[in-house]
């Protein structure tokens, strides 16, 4: 008994002591593992990630590629078995205009059934923007595969929905990172110079942030997004919306390293700091940014999701990416009235990558908040 | 207190100043004017337009003076309560706008209205009862609305609107009642329509409004005179609501502020995909064919909402709340 109660003591007493020693780092990583919808959060994150890395492995199709014959092609179902024996395939599907409607028809042809192969070879892409390929996740055996598999359907270009879903990827989940780094830069300085020195400048900042906060955002960026320049590249076109979207962003990351400067300019750390002669930045940089780092990544990642949707709903009115780019919104902008929503639902499916994008990054930024502060009860 | 007032007041106008210059930059951000996406128009039909012609045109819009003669006299227009012309509709701005504005206010309020009635309850019900299976669901329910965009959420409705009830939400009016003169029928088909959009404007500000109700509320419910109330014996249910909740309330009326601009805002892209007469389409259709007084009024006007709305809240606070400091913000 007595043997049993010291081992129990002991054994206290070693996760106390590993409690003890461990870094705030570590603190916080334990922290993180027990809010259970954070860690699942911060898996499909990853998932979602991997795709937009490895967009082109994934695809079957190049996403611009574009053919009037099989315009708004309904989905395609993957059939594991034949019979009893595995064997991936899809149907073969032909179609014709109806001499009535002029809409395309299509037809699913049972007996012809198309392999579906693994790793099999495809268009030309670079792995990683390295490695020159032809190999992807999904292929046809026998037909080409842009012209027989259409996981998610066709726009009424013709083009693959499920690629150019995975290329859309790429750029709403790049838009969010790059938006908020830019906001970060801004936030900080900003809201640190505010925080930091007070007095007069603080005021200025202060009243800018709240008449910038007291403009209605939505139609702010739909004017400035309306005045960029048709002729513009896919590429400045990016920059600017991502810049358009973070020149509003940034009000709340400068309020919170506003607070939190404000918090710290009175800690002795700080003064001791100042009084061994470190220079301004040195103090900012070396002593008081640490100690909020946590913070601002979580309200970072909190930021990210906003900045998703504002893409989104700018592209979605057409303000936003112009094609070639495809991002959600670009996509969803095929679905925007009850005509297309009633006759060719699948091209709604856009929708669901967003809502579980901001939904993870809202769970997964909530989870990095309680865990940000580890010696909080 | 009154200083209180006349400073948040003089604020205001501050800010609509700085909106209205903004408002205006925006219009003159995008190469060209009016009358170069006319021309491309005409030209687009097969009209040639000369030079001259351009310019006459310029001339008679006064699109040709300098910027800040431009805005000095848009702003007396707008001091006056006229808006401008329309080059597009060839109609001053106010005629156009205006039953279009009071539909944005309907919706906007219809929507702040839908948010007060599901939080309430729901707020206090999910911290009587917190951790219970209902305070769960409604958590869950709380954050799905909070993240989905509001406009995705419209999509998805008419889609199963369409899909399982045959119907088609879109729109404020039925066909007949479209363009009829307003009348007691009129109304209620306005209000048979008009809970759709609420539904959809309202879902992530009932959803924050609940989280906050809910954390208010609990943070009362846990102090010494609840304890005592309850010691005395007093029923559970007059023990909550005569006091905790009124304390908790508080949210309720800062979130006029908040939830107003945000309903007014997001009620543009909304209003797009669900065809509804507010300001949203005339917004982005001016915007895009740089009608230039059109958007700049819609930009100003839903700018003056948001700054009122936020003068109500602010003002609201401080009569319910007899802790907030007048001095300092």
């Amino acid at each position: 008994m007595v043997d049993e109660a010291e081992a129990i003591e002991a054994r206290a007493d070693a996760a106390d002591e590993r409690v003890y020693v461990a870094s705030q780092w570590q603190l916080m990583w334990w922290r993180f593992r027990k809010h259970k919808p954070a860690m699942i959060a911060g898996v499909v994150m990853l998932g979602f990630y991997v795709i937009a890395l490895l967009a082109p492995f994934f695809a079957t199709t190049e996403p611009t590629l574009s053919e009037g014959d099989r315009s708004l092609m309904p989905p395609q179902r993957i059939h594991w078995f034949d019979g009893w024996k595995p064997s991936p395939h899809v149907f073969a599907v032909s179609g014709e205009r109806d001499q009535v409607t002029f809409k395309r028809v299509y037809e699913v042809d049972r007996d012809q059934k198309i392999p579906v192969r693994f790793l099999g070879r495809g268009f030309e892409y670079k792995f990683l923007w390295l490695i020159p390929t032809d190999r992807h996740l999904l292929g046809a055996k026998g037909a080409k595969t842009e012209e027989s598999i259409f996981l998610l359907g066709t726009d009424l270009q013709g083009r693959d929905v499920y690629s150019r879903l995975l290329f859309a990827t790429r750029i709403s989940m790049s838009i969010g990172l790059v938006g908020v780094s830019l906001s970060l830069v801004l936030g900080i300085l900003l809201g640190g110079m505010s925080g930091f020195y007070g007095g007069y400048v603080d005021t200025v900042i202060q009243r800018a942030i709240e008449i910038l906060r007291s403009i209605p955002t939505i139609p702010l960026w739909m004017g400035l997004a309306a005045a960029l320049p048709q002729d513009w590249s896919v590429l400045r076109v990016y920059f600017a919306i991502t810049l358009i979207i973070s020149v509003l962003g940034w009000t709340e990351l400068a309020r919170v390293v506003r607070g939190r400067f404000l918090a710290l300019r009175e800690e002795d750390f700080v003064m001791a700091a100042m009084l061994s002669g470190a220079s301004h930045t040195r103090t900012i940089f070396r002593h008081m940014v640490p100690s909020f780092y946590s913070h601002i990544i979580a309200v970072s990642t909190l930021a990210i999701p906003e900045m998703i949707i504002s893409e989104t709903a700018l592209s979605f009115l057409g303000l936003g990416l112009q094609p070639p780019a495809v991002s959600y919104g670009v996509l969803l902008q095929a679905a925007q009235n009850i005509q297309a929503i009633a006759l060719t639902p699948w091209l709604m499916i856009p929708a669901f990558p967003v809502i579980i994008v901001v939904l993870a990054f809202n769970f997964l930024g909530d989870g990095l908040r309680d865990a940000a502060d580890p010696y909080s009860q | 207190m009154l200083a209180y007032f006349i400073r948040r007041i003089f604020f205001a106008f501050g800010t609509l100043w700085v909106v209205s210059v903004i408002a205006f930059a925006i219009i003159q951000l995008p190469a060209g004017d009016y009358i170069t996406s006319y021309i491309t128009g005409l030209e687009a039909l097969g009209d040639l337009v000369s030079e001259e012609e351009a310019e006459t045109l310029r001339e008679e819009y006064g699109l040709n003076r300098p910027i800040y003669v431009q805005y000095s006299k848009w702003m007396l227009q707008v001091v006056r309560g006229e808006f401008g012309l329309s080059m597009e509709y060839q109609l001053p701005v106010g005629d156009i706008i205006g039953e279009r504005l009071l539909m944005t206010i309907i919706v906007a309020l219809a929507a702040v209205f839908f948010v007060w009635v599901m939080a309430l309850p729901i707020g206090i019900y999910s911290a009587v009862k917190q951790y219970s299976v209902g305070d769960y669901t409604f958590t869950f329910v709380g954050f799905l609305g909070l993240a989905v965009p509001n406009f995705l959420l419209a999509l998805v409705l008419l889609y199963f609107s369409f899909r399982y009830f045959d119907a088609n939400v879109a729109g404020l009016f039925s066909p007949e009642y479209f363009r009829a003169p307003w009348s007691i029928g009129r109304i209620i088909d306005l209000l048979k329509h008009l809970w759709i959009p609420a539904i959809v404007l309202g879902t992530a500000g009932t959803a924050a409004l609940i989280r906050i109700m809910r954390a208010n509320l609990l943070d009362e419910l846990r102090k010494p005179y609840v304890v005592a109330a309850r010691a005395r014996g007093m029923s559970e249910w007059k023990l909550v609501l005569k006091y905790p909740v009124r304390v908790a309330l508080n949210p309720f009326a800062s979130t006029i502020g908040y939830i107003l601009p945000y309903i007014v805002s997001g009620s543009i892209i909304v209003s797009v995909v669900l065809s509804l007469p507010t300001v949203g389409p005339l917004l982005l259709r001016s915007l895009l064919s740089q009608d230039m007084f059109l958007a700049g009024t819609i930009i100003l006007l839903i700018g003056a909402m948001t700054v009122v709305g936020t003068l109500i809240s602010d003002v609201i606070l401080v009569l319910i709340d007899p802790r907030i400091r007048f001095s300092g913000r």
